[in-house]
């Protein structure tokens, strides 16, 4: 089943009267279950077609389908509502709300979602757990380490089962073992959970957990490679 | 909501002292609305008790005739037989005291100086002129068979430069259209602390009043003091005749309503500017808030947070500033109402027209007031917030999250 699908995808930046185009007409089908890379160079257009598929911005031209409904033209509450149920966010700069704590931060999509107290409660501590900081619960964002504040931000990102997990150079901020152990954490959910991954990175490091990496360079889609290891379940 | 109310809470706790210092100017503009609502309350109601206890009494009993602005003297436009009258009038469960007056135009000579006055004949003995006894000042008291004395009141006195036992020379209008002069002595003098009716006062004993003016057993009106105010209406209604009419203190000081009226038009100006001013600080604090907080915005937007809901967290942020300067606000104005209705504001004799201002203004705080207030305070608070929340709310998530980069 197809998680995301995108149709001829243009994104053009205007700046005053000079038109930038960041994607040119590109095409990508991401499966359910698939946990693939984005790469390429600085401005080859990984994070806009993140954006695109994560509703956060509108294609110019071409169509962005998440789970199968068309979100190209969606009003802005209609897209939050796409990003609240079905997609999860992880970014560079880890963006936690710095007043609220690990554990209130993780509530968060689930309060906006209008689970219970005790669901939310329950599915808050199991996420702790399963990133290893149960212990932090009630730490701010001020009081964890990089790899801690990433590990919170994917705690976050799984808290309402989005069927979809976007992250933009989600290591290009922590060292060298805690971008490890956040790509392990990654990968460990992905295969425990089923939850689909797409992530935007340019650190070779990063690549090799990818089972699928699709290249782009100058806004287009030049190169996909690595999908004989989902098709063989890998 | 309580969760919205929490982030709301610990944002503003992000920097303390500019929160402080906005909840504070909403406080201290609240403050300044309790003070001047309560001075400018407390100068009319001072001003009609002062008129209800040196003039007009609760209520006025007079002959249909009688134009208390002309102070005529003709038999017709005045009540026979005063103090038989006061007597039953007095005898009213409702009534604390009822007592004659009559009062007539004159000047007051003394060396070579000369002032208007207004002559008003008094019963020394009725309790409803007990408030002239009290403010003594120098001297001694009318007695009702004095027939040279009179009181004068401290600004008339000082004014002719007269002391207890001086001569005074006085020429008055007479009943029958002439007028006559004599000389009295300056018993004992006066201050009601109301100098528009101090200056320009004279007390005698009513008989020496009735004699002087040629009224005999006459009087202008019998000023009636009632045990309670709200009976003004029924008592009214009991002694109106087909001779006498009766103005209640309210027809006496149409002005004074007229002119609170008007007063209060303008202090709903007024409030309306010290909230405008006080609400920009509430504006200025959220939208560097919104500003600083741009990127944390585009990261609730892309958890799923709708617009409607990153308004209502900058409107939380606001109700919480106002909560917080409307407290302050309360215990300031109240420190300050307190002390202006214990030692009031002086102000001397500003002198407008009609009414009877004291030289002293002391605030009367009224509850409806404060709660009005609070409430228009807490109100504007949120009307502030409506800028910045929008702003806030048409943040796109895309440029919001990568703001500061």
């Amino acid at each position: 089943m197809d998680v995301a699908k995108v149709e001829n995808v243009t994104r053009v930046f205007r700046i005053g009267k000079v038109e930038t185009a960041a994607l040119r007409g590109v095409n990508l089908t991401v499966e359910s279950g698939e946990f693939t890379a984005l790469v390429g160079p600085s401005g080859s257009g990984k994070t806009t077609l993140l954006q695109l598929i994560g509703c956060l911005d509108q294609p110019t031209s071409g169509r962005v389908y998440i789970n199968g409904k068309d979100v190209s033209k969606l009003s802005r509450n209609q897209r939050a509502d796409v990003r609240r149920g079905a997609l999860g966010f992880i970014f560079q700069f880890f963006a936690l709300i710095p007043t609220l704590t690990a554990y209130e931060n993780i509530e968060m999509p689930l309060l906006l979602a209008g689970e219970k107290a005790s669901a939310r409660k329950a599915r808050v501590t199991e996420l702790l757990d399963a990133v290893g900081l149960s212990d932090r619960a009630g730490n701010r964002p001020d009081q964890l380490s990089g790899g801690q504040q990433q590990r919170v931000a994917i705690a976050r990102a799984l808290a309402t089962r989005p069927s979809l997990i976007l992250a933009d150079e989600p290591t290009a901020n922590l060292d060298t073992p805690n971008g490890q152990q956040v790509m392990e954490i990654m990968t460990r959910l992905n295969q425990e959970t089923g939850v689909t991954f797409v992530f935007a990175t340019h650190d070779p490091r990063v690549i090799k957990y990818a089972h699928r990496v699709v290249t782009l360079r100058d806004g287009c889609v030049v190169e996909t490679a690595g999908e004989e290891k989902i098709a063989a379940g890998v | 909501m309580i969760q919205t109310i929490k982030m709301a809470y610990r944002d503003l706790g992000r920097n303390r002292r500019r929160s402080f210092f906005s909840a504070l100017a909403l406080g201290m503009g609240l403050a300044l609305l309790l003070l001047i609502a309560s001075v400018v309350k407390g100068e009319y109601r001072g001003a009609m008790d002062s008129s209800i206890q040196l003039q007009t009494g609760d209520l006025q009993v007079m002959a249909k005739t009688y134009d208390e602005n002309k102070t005529s003297l003709a038999w017709e436009d005045l009540v026979a037989n005063p103090d038989q009258i006061a007597a039953q009038i007095g005898a009213m469960g409702q009534v604390l005291a009822a007592t004659p007056r009559l009062y007539a135009s004159g000047i007051a000579g003394a060396g070579n100086q000369s002032v208007g006055v207004r002559i008003i004949g008094i019963d020394p003995n009725s309790a409803g002129n007990d408030i002239f006894h009290r403010a003594m000042t120098g001297g001694e008291y009318l007695t009702a068979d004095d027939r040279s004395g009179v009181l004068m009141g401290q600004t008339l006195a000082k004014k002719l430069g007269l002391k207890p036992g001086d001569s005074i020379d006085l020429l008055v209008n007479t009943a029958n259209g002439n007028t006559d002069e004599q000389i009295f002595t300056v018993r004992g003098i006066f201050n009601t602390h109301t100098p528009g009716f101090d200056q320009g006062s004279l007390f005698m004993p009513l008989a020496k009043a009735q004699a002087f003016t040629g009224t005999e057993n006459h009087a202008s009106v019998i000023n009636v003091l009632l045990k309670n105010i709200d009976d003004t209406g029924p008592v009214a209604a009991a002694l109106t005749t087909s001779q006498y009419r009766v103005q209640t203190y309210l027809q006496a000081n149409q002005i004074l309503a007229d002119t609170e009226a008007m007063a209060n038009s303008y202090m709903a100006f007024l409030y309306l500017i010290v909230l405008a001013i006080t609400a920009t600080v509430i504006v200025n604090t959220l939208m560097m808030a919104v500003f600083e907080r741009t990127r944390e915005i585009g990261i609730l937007s892309a958890i799923g947070m709708k617009a409607s809901r990153i308004m209502a967290m900058f409107f939380a942020e606001s109700g919480l500033l106002a909560v917080g300067g409307i407290l302050m606000g309360l215990v300031l104005g109240s420190v300050m109402v307190a002390l202006a209705t214990r030692y009031g504001f002086y102000i001397g004799d500003i002198g407008m027209t009609g009414l009877l201002l004291g030289d002293r203004i002391y605030a009367y705080p009224a509850v409806s007031d404060g709660v009005v207030l609070t409430v228009a305070t807490f109100i504007v608070a949120l009307l502030a917030a409506l800028y910045p929340a929008i702003l806030a709310a048409r943040l796109e998530p895309v440029q919001a999250l990568h703001s500061g980069d």
